[in-house]
Order: structure tokens, then sequence, then C-alpha cells
């Protein structure tokens, strides 16, 4: 009984290894021969080591990795295009290796569907054709599968080109097909092999945009392979990162990026644009200096026990602006000294917690003292000053050449 | 022992064991063909009716009927004025130098031998491309009919059936058929893995992988394999007139051991003739049938 708690996809102690006899060579891999010596002594490679992974309904999973590293292998385990040495996958708790050739298909047919790297489509079938591929496979009448289908390449924006045969269309547009071919069989998991990959840099954005817009509506469990960081970062809800077939790390993209599990990930995800992938709640320090009284001697009273000089000033839970120590002594010196706190702020700039770094970069330079960063509904979320900008943008460089050099092998 | 002359001479088997190994092989098929003869040839009869009734059906018809249903298959596969007028003529020229009888008894032969082909043809071809093992085994099978000279396996052919037009179209098709068995395996085998593997993803079973993706992506390669397939039946009228195939080989035949070199060159022509139709109109068809793969996206 699969409750909302349990992963869509669970993958326990997969081991993939290609040659002519993989069984006999599972004790050496056991043991931990690695990846070149098991190649060298037994002619067996190496596919897949101890594979460990829980996908979440409706997340989008990035696997990401180098050409060889087993991505590609790794996706085609989950409706079995290719079969296990050893371990086990669960769809939903099912156990995919204990379906027969007939539940398999129908499984293929209604719960998972894949989009490829050079997009599969039947050269000799029209777009509309190819989109409802899935639906003829399942026998489904020809009137509402072609339905089906217009609809959904009216989805991906390809209206008017029913007609057209694949090499009519450019690129972009026959992976776009690709998608809604996926799509019109309506299943609960998406596997994306390199969707994206042979794509122009620019429609490669346009498409991902596309991507995440349609997972806004759809929810959808989407598995993503890749090989470019920057499209993991942007697409995954979570990352997974595949090296010579074993997983280096999972986690979320900023967990990624700022805690790199070792010096292969760091080694990844050094020449990333963090100013871009990161937002600003990712970095922030947690709030502090907040005054919410009205009364300026009250606030003076609350400053002096600060090390800053400078607070912010909330009234009815929203943000009024930003007073420093020598200015609200200054008011107290006057004699009418009683104007409410927040009517002496003055007013700064503000950060919204999901602000991409680089868009938060001016106002943070520009600011004597750290930025507030409010919320939608008024919350003091944090604080983000030039300081932790410098250290999260600059640190990338630092570190890794420091631990760079002596390697251990 | 002692002396040498198996250095210059070859050690062969005596004369007498050959002659005896030769007469037991001979023997043996000889009792085969008269145990399992008639038996065998009931097993050809309804090939053989077929081809008698198709053969009487080009014959019988008004030639004004033949020609226009030839000319207008070649339009509907071709949609070529052109081609279809080069049809038109030279069947006309056939007509007027005495050859229409002939040339209809070599397009049924030649018809019926492609159809047997393309029908034994492309599930062999498809069953090698399943199967590494079967390939192993059907390949050296291929590469021995291809090149045994066409002579060697009339004999057995003659010594079960007899003279006449099933075992001639059996040497026909035995000589004819390799290239749409290669060329169907050849297709399968080449058809783009990951459209395939996207079938099977959408949950395609066998024979949907078979009749959606595989056949139709192959189709240009096994299209190429018929028409080889043709071009070898044609070739093969002359030989198999000698086994009393009746057509345009047999005039062919005659002119050889009477030197008469003007009927010889005109049969020839005419086969010639066929020949070309058939290879224009089957390349057309499949051009036209292809063009979905030329229209390429223009950026």
């Amino acid at each position: 009984m699969a409750t909302d708690q349990d992963p869509q996809i669970r993958v326990e102690n997969l081991y993939k290894v290609f040659g002519t006899d993989p069984h006999s060579v599972m004790p050496l891999v056991h043991e931990g021969l690695g990846k070149d010596d098991l190649l060298a002594r037994t002619g067996h490679a190496l596919g897949l080591k101890d594979i460990n992974l829980d996908i979440q309904k409706g997340e989008i999973f990035v696997i990401m990795g180098l050409s060889g590293s087993g991505k590609s292998t790794l996706i085609r385990h989950f409706n079995r295009l290719i079969d296990p040495t050893e371990g086990a996958i669960f769809i939903d708790g099912v156990d995919v290796m204990s379906l027969t050739q007939k539940e398999l298909e129908d499984f293929r047919r209604h719960k998972m569907s894949m989009v490829f790297q050079r997009f599969g489509l039947l050269p000799h079938r029209t777009v509309l054709e190819n989109v409802a591929f899935g639906l003829a496979v399942q026998n489904a009448p020809k009137t509402e599968r072609n339905a089906k289908a217009r609809e959904w390449l009216a989805t991906v924006g390809l209206e008017g080109y029913e007609d057209q045969y694949p090499s009519q269309l450019s690129g972009g547009q026959q992976q776009r097909v690709g998608l809604a071919r996926a799509l019109c069989t309506d299943p609960e998991i998406l596997l994306m092999d390199e969707a994206f990959s042979a794509l122009d840099p620019l429609i490669r954005s346009g498409m991902q945009d596309q991507l995440i817009e349609l997972q806004d509506k759809l929810h959808k469990t989407i598995v993503f392979i890749t090989h470019d960081l920057d499209e993991a970062l942007r697409l995954g809800d979570r990352i997974a990162i595949l090296k010579d077939g074993a997983l280096s790390q999972v986690g979320k993209p900023e967990e990624i990026l700022l805690n790199p599990a070792d010096d292969y990930v760091e080694a990844f995800v050094r020449d990333v644009n963090r100013a871009r992938v990161l937002s600003v709640d990712v970095v922030m320090q947690p709030p502090q200096c907040r005054l919410t009284t009205a009364n300026i001697d009250d606030a003076l009273k609350q400053m002096r026990g600060w090390k800053e000089d400078y607070a912010y000033v909330f009234h009815d839970d929203e943000y009024q602006g930003v007073v420093t120590q020598d200015a609200l002594e200054e008011v107290c010196e006057k004699p009418d000294r009683n104007p409410p706190l927040h009517e002496v702020a003055k007013e700064g700039p503000v950060l919204q917690p999901d602000m991409a770094l680089q868009d938060a970069l001016p106002a943070t330079l520009e600011c004597e003292y750290p930025v507030p960063v409010v919320g939608e509904d008024g919350e003091y979320q944090g604080t983000l000053s030039k300081e932790d900008m410098v250290e999260v943008l600059a640190n990338s460089n630092e570190e890794t050449s420091d631990k760079e050099a002596p390697k251990v092998a | 022992m002692a002396d040498a002359s198996w250095l210059t001479k070859f050690p062969a088997m005596e004369r007498a064991d050959l002659v005896a190994l030769r007469k037991a092989m001979d023997g043996g098929y000889r009792e085969f063909s008269r145990t399992y003869g008639d038996a065998i040839e009931s097993f050809f009869d309804p090939l053989l009716m077929f081809l008698v009734w198709f053969e009487k059906l080009l014959l019988g018809a008004p030639w004004v009927v033949v020609l226009a249903v030839l000319v207008g298959l070649t339009y509907a596969a071709s949609r070529s004025w052109k081609l279809s007028g080069l049809v038109l003529g030279a069947f006309l020229l056939i007509g007027y130098f005495g050859m229409w009888a002939d040339t209809m008894r070599t397009l049924s032969i030649i018809t019926v031998a492609t159809l047997l082909s393309i029908a034994l043809g492309i599930p062999i071809g498809i069953a090698m491309a399943r199967s590494d093992r079967v390939q192993a085994m059907v390949t050296p099978v291929l590469d021995i009919m291809q090149t045994m000279p066409a002579f060697v396996y009339l004999i057995p052919v003659v010594m079960l059936l007899g003279i006449g037009k099933v075992p001639g179209i059996i040497a026909v098709v035995i000589y004819a058929i390799p290239p749409v068995i290669r060329l169907t395996n050849l297709g399968i085998r080449l058809v783009d893995r990951e459209v395939l593997e996207a079938a099977t993803a959408f949950g395609a079973n066998k024979a949907q992988r078979l009749w959606n993706v595989q056949l139709p992506l192959a189709m240009p390669n096994i299209m190429a394999g018929i028409n080889q397939t043709i071009m070898m039946a044609l070739a093969m009228v002359v030989i198999a007139s000698m086994i009393g195939v009746k057509g345009l080989g047999q005039p062919v035949l005659k002119s050889i051991t009477n030197q008469y070199f003007t009927l010889g060159l005109l049969n020839g022509l005419a086969i010639v003739a066929i020949a070309i139709m058939f290879d224009r109109v089957s390349q057309a068809y499949a051009k036209r049938s292809q063009k979905h793969l030329e229209s390429v996206h223009g950026d």
C-alpha cells in the first residue's frame, strides 16, 4: 500500500555489469574492484554500482553526470529497457522485475513515458500520428487518439504542424513533438534522457522554460538526465550526481552548490555562475536588529545593547525602513522629540527571498548596511550584506584551489 | 611407398572409390526422388495451377487490355507520364516484332517468381534480423545460392520434379531470392536504435514494433532488395528455358544453338525492356513512398 510518504520510484542496491557473464564477476564487484580493474581483469564493464535512490511524486529529479557515467543506463532501468544485474527497482511499491512481459508492456503504456535525446520520432509518420503513437499502441480508437494528440500539440505550441513529417521540423520543434508524444498517454512519470542536449542553447532554455511551466500545471514525476549542470540547477528540485556508475551526491541544488560532497562534485560546480543560480533566501543571514516599537527612547535603549549601529524598523508587520543610532540620538536631542519611530526611519532597498543573487547584487553593494530580506507577506526573513555576497560568490575558486593540489591516492 | 610421386601428383582418391561415391549419392537421391517425387510434385500443384492461370490470363486477354493495364500500373506506381509512354512504346514494338506471346509468358513467370521470393524472403530476412544465430546459419546458404552455377542446382530440381514450369520457377526463386533476404535483414538491423527504443518505451509489443517501426524504416532497403531480385529473376529466364520454361528465353537458346543473331538480339532486347520497366517502376514507387525522408527542414 503506497502512501503519500512512499517514494514513487525507489532504487535499491542497483548494480549493472555489461559483458558475457555479468553474474560471475559480481563477487569481485562487491569486493570493491574498480571499473578499470574490472575491465582489465574480466573484460566486463561496470555500468552502475550500488545505486540507492528515492524519487518523490511530483518532483523534477535530475540525474547529472558526464558521458560514460551511467546516467542513460540508470534511467533505462526505470522502464526496464535495461535489466539490472543485481538490485531492485520499485515503482509505486511494485517491483518492476516481477512483471511479466505483458504486464511490463501495460506498465510502459500507462505508467511512464520517455523523451529521447535524438527525439526518436517515426520518420514515416506525420507529427499528429507521432504524438498519437502511444495511444495507438494501446489500441485506442483513432478519433479519440487524434483528438488528444491535437490537444497536446497545441499545448506545446505546435498547432498547424499536424500533417508535417518530423524531417520538416526544426530540432526544437521535433523535441516538442517528442514531449507531446510523451504527455499524450497521460503518464505519472516522465523520463527525459538528455532531452534538450541536442538543441541550440537559446532553444534549449526556451524548452526548459516550457517544461517548468508545464510542470507547474501537471505535477508529473519527472526524471531528467543531463550532462549540463546549469540545466540541472535550473530544472531540478533535487539533483543526483553520478560518476563512473556510482552516486557522488544527491541533494537540493543549493546543497550541491554550497556543500559539494567530494572533489568531483566540487570541480563540477566550480564554473557555475552562482549569482544566477542561488537565490537570496539560501545565503541570507538570520534576521536581527528588528525594531517594532514606535517609541524612539525604547528603540535607542534596545540598540545600545546590540553590536550594530543600525536597525530595521517594522510597524504593523510592515517594513518601514532603516535607522542608525546616530540619527536617533540626533532626534532625541531636538526639543520636539516625540515623532513615532517609523516616521524617522529612512526608506531603503529591500530584497525578496526568491530573488536571484545577481538581481540582488546592485542593491547589496550600494547599501552601507546589510539589506533586509522581506517576504511577500511582509515577514522579515533575514539580511544580506556585501560581505555575505562576496563570500558566496568568491569562495568557490579559493577553496578548490587549496584542496586541489595534493590529491591522496 | 618409397617413391616421391605424391609430391608431383596430388594424392587423389582412387578412381573406383570416386565412382562408387558418386553412384551411391546419385542412387540415394534418385531413390529419394522416386519415393517422394510425386508427393513433392503434388505439394507444388497449387503453385502450378496459379502459374498456369496467370499465364492464360495474360495470353487470353486482348492485347489492348493487357497493354492498358501495364501502362496503367506503371503510371499508378510512378506517377510519371514519361515512364508510362516509354513502357507503351516498348510493348508496342515487342508486339510488332512478334514477341507478344513469349513476353507474356516471361512476364507471368517473373511476376510469380518475384511474389514468391518476396513472400518467402521477407520473413526469412526478419528472422535473420531477430537472431544472430539464424543469421549465422542462413548467410552461408545464401552465399552458396548466389555463387553456385545455376546449372548445378537445376540438376537435382529436374531429377526431382522433371521438366516444366514448377522446376523452372523453383530454380528462378533459388537464384533470385538472396538479395531480398539480405537487404531485409540489413534494413531491419540498420533501423535507428532510438526510434525502436522509443516504441518499446511506449509499450509496443514485438508485432507492433515490427509493423510500425522496423518494416517501414527498413523499406528503402527492402525495396532495393526486391528490385535486385526482379533483375536476377529476369537474368535467370534464359537459363530456366533449358528446363522447359517457355518465354523469351527459348528463342534466345535457339539462337545460340543455330547462330540466329537477329532473333537472339530481338528477344534479348525484349528482356532488357521488361527489366528496365520493372526497375524504373519499382524504384519510382519506392522513391515516392519514401518522400517524407527527402523534405528536410531547411535552416
